[in-house]
């Protein structure tokens, strides 16, 4: 956990608030951040990523935890396409603890857990669900359903017991809890604000989040994600040769 | 650790309507019949076999851990385990498991991962990944990369302990160990025996693995 720097605000790109259960995609550039910032408790944002250049090149949590030797992300973890680019690093996280084991919710599982509610009858706060918010943001950038990667859930924790049972733990996202995206490589996200699929609750009250994007600096030789572990240093090597040819200064892994 | 559970097939060998055994570093393509009983044997002990399914009809019906997982509320997968696609639909059940538990989180190793894990000199030892491209490039059912997706590890240990801490464990087969599955329905089996010489999933000694089914 670590404190979130302030935005300068000649750097800042835009802010937008995202309701609970809306759908919302971008293109975040190299060594531009993101931050997510919960606006109440037990917000929740689903999230894929890819290569913005080459989807091909997507987000692979199986190889960004076992790299990390962790089955949660926060601050100095970087997040890992299959084959071996680091997409963004949490450069910062007031959190402690996002999921990327649990996935997303469905259409059936969202009916199962708080009934049926469609369009006709209750109009624009019908229930939402992750996988439909992701197909329908994944298809405006010409992505389907063979897309479709494990996703992370910002803001939510699931612990493992010694057992190997899962379990949501409430309260993981205060009020202004927030985390930073920093791109290493032009990234599309692809996220959404609908409930956590093991959220205990049995109301349907998807919460909304703050989104800020700004330009920020190219990560240092001693930056704390690039040197949280050889595994992320020899990530940045690979992911810093992509952009040799395009790079005036050798990238500060190299130097 | 928790304690593994054994549970045995009545099955016999000489029964099977398939039996093929599978060296390390090679991969298997195969359809697999709603009904049918798919056992994966062990032979030698703490071999991971990385291995996805697809519903035959729909490729983009697939194995999903996440949903696998999550449904289950259970990490490992054991007899009882339904193995559930991204369309929310049991691909197969595992019906027999005389290793205990077995892995969905660890994924495939490849050329790009071992440079990450490893060193940026392990780019050209051979991988499941690489396994798992030239299997679907030279199948005739159309797959490519995007198809490719997190898989399960039969065999291969990957505890998580409750502070979030992940690792590659010591194996808990054995020789002659198996697991199991009934396939609910048409399923596409695509498996890379794991030729990682890296960590301890095949204990550093990659080794066949047998393959049967009955009707």
């Amino acid at each position: 956990m670590t404190p979130s720097p302030a935005i300068p605000s000649v750097r800042l790109l835009f802010e937008e608030d995202i309701p609970g259960g809306a759908m919302w995609s971008y293109a975040l550039k190299r060594h531009h951040t993101l931050r997510l910032t919960a606006i109440e408790s037990g917000a929740n944002v689903g999230a894929m990523l890819y290569n913005l250049h080459q989807p091909l090149d997507r987000l692979n949590l199986p190889d960004t935890l076992k790299a990390q030797h962790t089955a949660k992300l926060t601050t100095g973890n970087v997040l890992l396409s299959d084959m071996g680019h680091v997409l963004c690093s949490i450069s910062a996280d007031t959190c402690g603890w996002h999921d990327p084991l649990a996935g997303h919710s469905t259409p059936a599982l969202v009916r199962a857990k708080y009934g049926t509610s469609t369009y006709q009858e209750d109009r624009n706060a019908f229930h939402r669900n992750a996988r439909d918010q992701f197909l329908i943001e994944l298809g405006k950038w010409g992505l389907g359903k063979i897309d479709l990667v494990a996703n992370i859930n910002f803001f939510s924790k699931v612990t493992v017991d010694g057992d190997g049972k899962m379990h949501f733990v409430r309260g993981n996202s205060a009020p202004a809890s927030c985390v930073d995206l920093r791109a290493e490589m032009d990234t599309l996200l692809i996220l959404n604000t609908c409930l956590h699929p093991m959220d205990p609750d049995p109301q349907y009250h998807p919460k909304p989040v703050h989104i800020a994007v700004w330009k920020s600096d190219q990560p240092a030789a001693d930056d704390p994600c690039r040197t949280a572990c050889p595994e992320n240093t020899r990530a940045f090597i690979l992911t810093e040769a992509l952009f040799r040819s395009s790079s005036s200064s050798p990238p500060p892994s190299q130097t | 650790m928790s304690t593994l559970i054994y549970t045995e097939s009545q099955l016999h060998p000489e029964d099977a309507v398939y039996d093929y055994t599978v060296l390390s570093g090679e991969a298997w393509m195969h359809e697999i019949a709603a009904g049918q009983s798919f056992r994966i044997v062990d032979l030698e002990g703490n071999q991971a076999v990385d291995t996805l399914f697809y519903n035959a009809h729909d490729r983009t019906d697939r194995y999903s851990a996440q949903d696998t997982i999550r449904e289950q509320s259970s990490i490992y997968l054991t007899t009882g385990t339904k193995l559930i696609s991204s369309e929310g639909h049991v691909l197969l059940t595992i019906v027999a498991d005389t290793c205990g538990r077995h892995d969905t989180l660890g994924g495939a190793c490849s050329a790009e991962s071992n440079q990450v894990r490893y060193a940026i000199e392990k780019k050209h030892m051979h991988n499941c990944r690489d396994s798992f491209l030239l299997a679907v490039a030279n199948s005739t059912y159309g797959y490519s990369k995007r198809d490719i997706t997190h898989n399960i590890n039969f065999f291969m240990n990957v505890p998580v302990t409750p502070e979030g801490g992940l690792t590659f464990a010591d194996g808990v087969s054995d020789k002659g160990r198996y697991v199991e599955m009934r396939a609910e329905m048409d399923v596409i089996a695509l498996i890379s025996n794991c030729p990682q010489l890296n960590n301890p999933c095949n204990a550093y000694n990659p080794t066949p693995v047998r393959l049967l089914l009955w009707d």
